[in-house]
C-alpha cells in the first residue's frame, strides 16, 4: 500500500511539472516581444515571408486558441517546423541529439566513479592531507567556467596529447577511401574524448563534493560507531554501512545535476565544435530560431524530469524507509 | 552552539576548548575568526569589490580604445597583454569586474528576497500555503535551470538587469528550501511558542524571533549564490546572450574564443578572465561552505578513524548537538 502510494505519488508529481513544462514552454516563447518571427534573422526573410510564417504558425489567433493548438499537436509528437529550412523539428532534433548522448555518457560515468571514488576516500581520511588535496582540487573545478576550461584545454593539452579538438570525425574522413567500422569509432571516440573529459572534470569536482558530505553525514552516524565497536574492517565499514547510506542522497544529487549536465554539455559543444544538441542550439540562439530552441528546451527538460521520476523510484527502492 | 573548525577543514590535531557565542553576530565573526579559509575567501572577495569600485584608478589605459598591435603579447607596457582589437587586457579584466561583480551581488540579493519570502512564508505559516509553494519549489528545482536560462534569455535577455533580474527569480528554489526547513524547526522552540502565547503577532514573531535565527544560513546561501550568478553570467554572455555594451569576465571569455586567441596562441587572452571568475567563485564558496558547515553540527562527528587503529573524535571533544 505505501509503496503504491508512493510511486503514486512521484508520477502525479512528474506528470505535474511536465505540464509545467509544456505550459512553461508555451508561455515563453509568446512572450517574447513582437513575436517569434520578429526577430528572425536569415538571408531570404521578407516581409511577407514573415507574414506567410506567422499565418502558417497560427499566430494570428488568439493565445487560448493557440495553446489548445500546441497542446493538440505536442500529444501527437508534433513540435512544428524550424524558422530556418522549414523542417520538422522532431527530426532536426533526433540527429544531435544522438551525438551529444555519447560524449555526455562517457563524462558522466567517467566524473561519477572518479567522484564517488575520490569522495569516499575524502570522507574517510578527513582532516588529512590527503582529504585537503582532493577537497581542493574538486573545489578548484567546480569553480571553474565550464568553457573556459574546455578553452584551456583546446589551448594546452589537446596538441599534446595529439587529440582532436573540433568537430566529430576527421576532415579528410572518407575521401581516402571508405574507413572499416572499427575505425570509424576510433576516430569518433577520439573526437569525443576532450569534450567528455573537460565535462568530467567539471561535474567531478561537485559529485566528490557532494559524496564527501553525505559520507561525512553517514560516518557519523550511532551504527558506524556500532560497527567499530564490533570490530568490522575499516573498508567493510565504509562500504557496507557508510558508502551504501551515502548513495541515497547522492541519486537524487545526481539525478537533479542532469540539468547541469546538459547545460555544460551546450557551451562544451560550441567550444569543441562538436555537432551535438548543444551546437545546435548555439546556432538557433544565433539565428533566433525559436520554433528550434523551443522544441530543444521541451525534451530536454522533459528527459530530466524523466530521469529524475527514475531517480525518485530507484531512491525508493534503496531505501524502504522512504514515507514522502 | 559550540564553535570549532569544522572536521572537514580544520587543522589536524588542535584542540580548542568550546566556547560559547550569544547571538547570530557572535556566529558569524567566530565561524569566520575559527576557520581561516573563511576569512581568506572574504578577504579575496573584499579585494575584487575594491578593483571593482576603484577601476578607474587601477586600469592602465582606456579599454574603448586601440592602444597596441592585435594580441600582442604581455610586456612592461601592456601587463597582460593586448586582445584582438588591440585593447589592453589588464584594463578590460578590471572594468570586467565591475560587471560580473553587479550581476553577481544583484542577481544573488534577488534570489535571496525571493527565496527567503517564500521560504518563511512556507514554513511559518504552514498549511496549504506550504504545500502550494513548496510544491512549486520542487517543480523549478526540476526543471534544468541553464536550459531555462537560455531560453528565458534568449527572450528577454541582452540588457544587464534583464540578466541579473533572470537569474534571481530562477534560482531562488534552493534558498527556499534551505530557509523553510529551518524556519519550520526555530517556529516549534519554546521561546517562539512564549512569544506568541503573550501575544506576539505574526510579523513580530517573523521579525524578532525566526528571522534573525534564519538569517546565518540565508547570508551563507547568498553567497553561494553570488558565486553561482558570477558563473552564469559567464555563461549567458559565451552563449552570446549577454549585455553587448558591457565589458565583463564572461564577455572577455567569449572574446577570446570568438576572436581565435587558441589559434592566435594568445594565452593573455584566455587565461587571466577565467582566473578571475575562478577566484571569485571559490572564495564566495569557502565563505559560504564554511558558514554552512559550522552550522551543521552533524558534519562534526566522524565515528570512522582517519587512521587505521586509532579511533579518535576530531577535536578531541563530542558535540553535543
Amino acid at each position: 500500500m505505501q509503496r503504491s502510494d508512493y510511486i503514486l505519488k512521484r508520477t502525479l508529481f512528474a506528470l505535474m511539472t511536465v505540464f509545467v513544462a509544456v505550459t512553461l514552454n508555451f508561455v515563453l516563447f509568446r512572450a517574447l516581444p513582437g513575436d517569434a518571427v520578429t526577430g528572425l534573422k536569415c538571408h531570404n526573410c521578407t516581409i511577407q515571408f514573415k507574414e506567410a510564417l506567422r499565418h502558417d504558425l497560427g499566430l494570428d489567433k488568439s493565445k487560448w486558441q493557440q495553446y489548445v493548438i500546441y497542446l493538440k499537436k505536442l500529444s501527437h509528437g508534433d513540435m512544428g517546423t524550424t524558422f530556418i529550412g522549414n523542417k520538422p523539428v522532431r527530426g532536426e532534433l533526433w540527429e544531435p541529439i544522438k551525438k551529444t548522448l555519447g560524449m555526455i555518457t562517457l563524462g558522466t560515468v567517467f566524473s561519477i566513479i572518479f567522484g564517488v571514488f575520490t569522495g569516499v576516500i575524502s570522507a574517510w581520511r578527513r582532516g588529512t592531507v590527503v582529504d585537503k588535496t582532493s577537497v581542493w582540487t574538486a573545489l578548484a573545478f567546480y569553480s571553474v567556467p565550464t568553457q573556459w576550461l574546455g578553452l584551456m584545454i583546446v589551448y594546452f593539452v589537446a596538441d599534446r596529447v595529439g587529440l582532436p579538438h573540433g568537430g566529430i570525425q576527421s576532415p579528410d574522413y572518407g575521401i581516402l577511401g571508405n574507413p572499416g567500422t572499427f575505425d570509424f569509432l576510433v576516430d569518433r571516440t577520439a573526437h569525443m574524448i576532450l569534450p567528455a573529459l573537460t565535462l568530467g572534470l567539471v561535474l567531478y569536482g561537485d559529485y566528490t563534493l557532494i559524496v564527501r558530505s553525505a559520507m561525512l553525514e553517514t560516518l557519523g552516524e550511532d551504527y558506524v560507531l556500532t560497527a567499530r565497536a564490533k570490530g568490522m574492517s575499516n573498508w567493510a565499514i565504509v562500504w557496507k554501512h557508510g558508502f551504501r547510506n551515502a548513495m541515497l542522497p547522492v541519486v537524487t544529487l545526481i539525478a537533479l545535476s542532469l540539468g547541469f549536465i546538459i547545460g555544460g554539455a551546450i557551451t562544451i559543444e560550441y567550444v569543441f565544435d562538436y555537432p551535438g544538441i548543444g551546437l545546435a542550439i548555439v546556432d538557433a540562439i544565433d539565428k533566433r530560431d525559436y520554433a528550434f530552441l523551443q522544441g530543444a528546451f521541451l525534451v530536454l527538460t522533459l528527459s530530466v524530469i524523466l530521469f529524475n521520476f527514475i531517480a525518485d523510484l530507484l531512491y525508493f527502492k534503496l531505501d524502504p524507509r522512504v514515507t514522502t | 552552539m559550540t564553535t570549532s573548525t569544522t572536521v572537514a577543514r580544520g587543522e589536524a590535531g588542535f584542540e580548542g576548548s568550546p566556547e560559547f557565542t550569544s547571538g547570530r553576530r557572535g556566529f558569524i565573526v567566530t565561524t569566520l575568526r575559527d576557520q581561516p579559509q573563511a576569512i581568506i575567501g572574504l578577504m579575496v572577495v573584499v579585494m575584487f569589490i575594491l578593483i571593482a569600485i576603484f577601476a578607474p584608478l587601477i586600469a592602465t589605459y582606456s579599454i574603448h580604445a586601440k592602444t597596441g598591435p592585435i594580441y600582442q603579447a604581455p610586456s612592461s607596457t601592456h601587463w597582460l597583454g593586448t586582445d584582438d582589437g588591440g585593447v589592453d587586457m589588464f584594463s578590460l579584466l578590471v572594468y570586467g569586474s565591475r560587471v560580473s561583480l553587479e550581476v553577481g551581488f544583484a542577481a544573488a540579493l534577488v534570489a535571496m528576497l525571493i527565496g527567503g519570502t517564500v521560504g518563511v512564508v512556507s514554513g511559518f505559516f504552514g498549511g496549504w500555503v506550504d504545500v502550494l509553494l513548496m510544491r512549486i519549489t520542487d517543480i523549478f528545482l526540476v526543471i534544468p535551470d541553464l536550459p531555462l536560462i537560455i531560453v528565458v534569455a534568449a527572450i528577454f535577455g541582452r540588457h544587464l538587469i534583464n540578466i541579473i533580474i533572470i537569474i534571481g527569480i530562477i534560482y531562488w528554489t534552493s534558498t527556499a528550501r534551505l530557509v523553510r526547513a529551518q524556519v519550520k524547526s526555530v517556529r516549534e522552540r519554546v521561546y517562539v511558542k512564549r512569544a506568541r502565547s503573550i501575544g506576539a503577532g505574526n510579523r513580530r514573531l517573523v521579525v524578532k524571533h525566526v528571522l534573525p535565527q534564519v538569517a546565518p544560513l540565508l547570508i551563507a546561501n547568498t553567497v553561494l549564490t553570488i558565486a553561482l550568478a558570477v558563473f552564469l553570467e559567464t555563461y549567458i554572455t559565451f552563449l552570446g546572450l549577454g549585455d553587448p555594451s558591457t565589458v565583463s569576465w564572461g564577455k572577455l571569455i567569449e572574446n577570446s574564443f570568438l576572436g581565435n586567441a587558441v589559434l592566435n596562441n594568445a594565452w593573455w587572452a584566455i587565461v587571466p578572465p577565467g582566473v578571475a571568475v575562478t577566484v571569485v567563485i571559490l572564495a564566495c564558496t569557502m565563505v559560504g561552505q564554511s558558514m554552512e558547515d559550522a552550522l551543521n553540527p552533524r558534519l562534526k562527528v566522524g565515528h570512522l578513524a582517519v587512521r587505521r587503529f586509532r579511533l579518535r573524535p576530531l577535536h578531541g571533544q563530542l558535540d553535543n548537538e
